[in-house]
C-alpha cells in the first residue's frame, strides 16, 4: 500500500464514524434534516425537535460510539493477550458476572421497594466476575498463563449462567421479561450523565492498550519472544487483562451483552489493514463505534415502534459481513 | 561476554535440577555451540543466560553486569535471540516482523527512522529473505520463516546473538546458509551462541562446543577435544566412529545396528 494511502486510513475511518453518527441523530421515527439537527443541538427551533435531538438521540448515538468502541478495543487486546483470534471480550467471564449482577437486581429489586440500578450491578458483577478468573489465573503459579486463564474464564462463566437460570426460576414474568432483555443488549437507557462517566471511565484503558500497542505485537507472536525484545511479559500481561477488562465491563454495565463487536471488528481490521497494533487499536475503536451506531439505526427503525434487540442486530448483521470478508480475503 | 559461575536451576515441582554446577566463560567474538541429548539443559542454559529464569545457586554475568541487573530493553539493545517456540496467529508480513527487532531501540512511541529501516533492510538482506518482504509470514515454508526470525534478531544490530536450533526445519542448503552466516556474524565481532543437535556443522563451524550431559557440563573445549567417539558415544548413548574432514575438523558417523558393538 502507497504510504499516503496509509496515512489517511484512521482520517478516513474517523469520518466515517462522523458521518454514522450524523445519521443516526437524524433517522428515526421523525426523520430530521441536518438543519433540525444542527439546529437541536444548539438549542434553537421548535422544542419538540431540540428535545428529540438533545434528550434522546444524542446521548444514545454517543453511548454507541463509547460502548461499541470499547467493546472493539478490548476483543483486539484480549486475542492478542491469548494469542487467539477467536477470543472476544466476554471471553473471560465478563459478560457472565455483568449479567449475573444485572439479574440479580432485577429479581431481587422485584422484592424491595425501591429498585436497584441495574448497571451499577451488572458492572460490580463484572468486576467480580474478572477478580475471580485472575484469582483462578494466578492460582496455579507466579505467572500468568494465558491457558489457564482461558478456562478460569470458561468456568466463571458458566457458573454465572447455571446462578441466572436458578435465579430466574425464581422470577415472576415482568422480572424474567425485563432481565432477559436486559441480556439481548439495548441503549435505549441512554443519558447525557452515562455518556459523561463512560467518556471519563473509557480514557485510561484505552491509553494503556495504546501504549502497550508494540508489547502486544510481540506478544502475540510469543511470550518468550516478546521478552527478548524487551518487554515485561508479566506486567504487560496483567496490564492488559485489566485495561480490556475494565472496557468489556463499562460497555456490558452500560448496554448490556452485545456479541459480536468485539470479535468481527478487529478481525476485520486485520483482515484489510494488517496485525499492527498501534494502528489495529485506534482503527478498531473507529469501526466498532461505527458498527454499532448502524446496528443500533436497524434496531431503532426496521420494526418500530418495537425495539429490536440490539445484541441479535449485531449478529445479523456481522455474521454475513464477515463471511463476505472471509471470501474477499481468500479469493485472490 | 558471559560468564557463569556454579550455575544450578530447577523448574518448580521438579524432583532433579535442570542444570548443576554449570560454570562457563564465553569470549566475545566466538561461536560456541552448546550440545547434548534432548533434555540435557541445552534451552535451561540458554534462558539462564538470558535471565529468562532465575538460577537458584551461581551467578550469571553478561558484559561484567549481573544478568538480573539488566532491564529487559536493555539486554534486547544487545543480545538477539531466536527461540524454537513461535508462531503468529495472526497475520503478519515478512518486514512487520523484521521491524520488531527495533522495538528494543525505539520503545513504545518512537517512529522509525532512516537508520531503523535501513537496519531493516540490511536485516532481510543477509538472510536472504527481501522477495518476501510483503508476504505474509503464514505463506511462507518452515525454512523461509526461520530465516525471517533471524533476520528479526539481525535488525536488533546485536553484539550477541543467540539461537536455539536455529536449523531444525531447514535443508542443506539454507542451513549451510545459515552456518556461514554465523561465521561471518562472529568475523565481524558478534558473539554467537546456539544450540544444535548438528554435530559435525557444530564441530566445522563453533569455535567451541559445550557438551551438557543431564544438566552437568560433560566436556568443554575445541571441537577437536570434545568430538571424541568415547565421548560422544556416551553422552547420546549410541556408538559413533569419529573421521576427519578435509577442513580438519572432527566428523562423527553414527554405527548403525550391524555393527554396533
Amino acid at each position: 500500500m502507497r504510504p499516503w494511502v496509509t496515512r489517511l486510513r484512521l482520517p478516513a475511518l474517523l469520518l466515517l464514524l462522523g458521518l454514522a453518527l450524523v445519521l443516526s441523530v437524524r433517522i428515526g421515527s421523525a426523520s430530521l434534516t441536518l438543519r433540525q439537527v444542527l439546529d437541536g443541538i444548539r438549542g434553537i427551533g421548535d422544542p419538540a425537535t431540540v428535545t428529540i435531538v438533545r434528550r434522546l438521540r444524542l446521548p444514545r448515538a454517543l453511548t454507541a460510539v463509547l460502548v461499541g468502541a470499547a467493546l472493539a478495543t478490548s476483543g483486539a487486546g484480549f486475542q492478542a493477550l491469548v494469542r487467539n483470534p477467536l477470543a472476544d471480550p466476554y471471553i473471560l467471564g465478563v459478560s457472565g458476572g455483568a449479567a449475573l449482577g444485572a439479574v440479580g437486581a432485577v429479581v431481587l429489586g422485584s422484592l424491595t421497594p425501591a429498585p436497584l440500578s441495574i448497571a451499577a450491578a451488572a458492572f460490580v458483577g463484572a468486576l467480580a466476575a474478572i477478580l475471580l478468573v485472575l484469582r483462578i489465573g494466578l492460582a496455579v503459579g507466579p505467572t500468568l498463563d494465558t491457558r489457564v486463564l482461558l478456562l478460569a474464564g470458561v468456568v466463571v462463566g458458566a457458573f454465572a449462567n447455571a446462578c441466572i437460570l436458578l435465579l430466574l426460576s425464581f422470577a415472576d414474568l415482568d422480572a424474567f421479561r425485563s432481565a432477559t432483555f436486559w441480556m439481548m443488549g439495548s441503549l435505549s437507557g441512554s443519558s447525557w450523565g452515562g455518556v459523561q462517566a463512560l467518556t471519563l471511565y473509557l480514557i485510561p484503558p484505552l491509553l494503556v492498550l495504546v501504549g502497550l500497542a508494540r508489547s502486544l505485537n510481540l506478544i502475540a507472536v510469543g511470550e518468550e519472544t516478546a521478552a527478548y525484545l524487551g518487554t515485561h511479559v508479566e506486567r504487560t500481561k496483567l496490564l492488559v487483562f485489566g485495561a480490556a477488562s475494565l472496557l468489556a465491563a463499562a460497555a456490558v454495565a452500560a448496554a448490556g451483552i452485545i456479541g459480536f463487536v468485539g470479535l468481527i471488528v478487529p478481525h476485520a481490521v486485520r483482515l484489510l489493514w494488517g496485525s499492527d497494533h498501534r494502528f489495529l487499536l485506534p482503527a478498531s475503536a473507529l469501526l466498532g463505534a461505527t458498527f454499532l451506531l448502524f446496528a443500533d439505526m436497524l434496531a431503532r427503525t426496521v420494526a418500530a415502534p418495537t425495539e429490536l434487540p440490539l445484541g441479535a442486530v449485531t449478529a445479523l448483521i456481522g455474521v454475513p459481513l464477515f463471511v463476505r470478508l472471509l471470501q474477499r480475503k481468500r479469493s485472490p | 561476554m558471559w560468564e557463569c559461575d556454579r550455575l544450578a536451576c530447577r523448574y518448580a515441582n521438579a524432583t532433579r535440577a535442570a542444570l548443576e554446577d554449570v560454570s562457563l566463560r564465553i569470549d566475545e567474538a566466538t561461536v560456541t555451540a552448546v550440545l547434548g541429548p534432548n533434555g540435557s539443559g541445552k534451552s535451561t542454559l540458554l534462558r539462564a543466560l538470558l535471565g529468562t529464569i532465575a538460577p537458584c545457586v551461581g551467578s550469571v554475568r553478561f558484559k561484567r553486569r549481573t544478568i538480573a541487573a539488566w532491564g529487559r530493553r536493555a539486554l534486547a539493545r544487545e543480545v538477539g535471540v531466536v527461540t524454537q517456540e513461535e508462531s503468529e496467529p495472526f497475520p503478519l508480513t515478512v518486514r512487520e516482523l523484521v521491524a520488531m527487532g527495533r522495538y528494543p531501540h525505539l520503545g513504545p512511541w518512537r517512529r522509525e527512522a532512516a537508520h531503523d529501516a535501513a537496519a531493516i533492510a540490511a536485516a532481510m538482506e543477509r538472510c536472504d529473505v527481501v522477495q518476501f518482504a510483503d508476504r505474509g509470514m503464514s505463506t511462507l515454508s518452515g525454512g523461509e520463516r526461520q530465516r525471517a526470525r533471524i533476520a528479526r534478531a539481525l535488525a536488533q544490530e546485536p553484539g550477541a546473538l543467540v539461537l536455539d536450533e536455529p536449523t531444525a526445519s531447514l535443508d542443506i542448503r539454507h542451513e549451510m546458509t545459515i552456518f556461514e552466516l554465523l561465521r561471518t556474524l562472529r568475523s565481524t565481532g558478534v558473539t554467537v551462541l546456539l544450540v544444535t543437535h548438528h554435530l559435525n556443522l557444530a564441530a566445522r563451524y563453533a569455535d567451541r562446543i559445550v557438551l551438557l550431559d543431564n544438566g552437568h557440563v560433560a566436556a568443554d573445549g575445541r571441537p577437536d577435544a570434545v568430538v571424541t567417539a568415547p565421548l560422544i558415544g556416551d553422552v547420546y548413548g549410541w556408538a559413533v566412529d569419529v573421521t576427519t574432514y578435509i577442513d580438519g575438523a572432527p566428523q562423527i558417523v553414527p554405527r548403525s545396528g550391524a555393527i554396533l558393538r
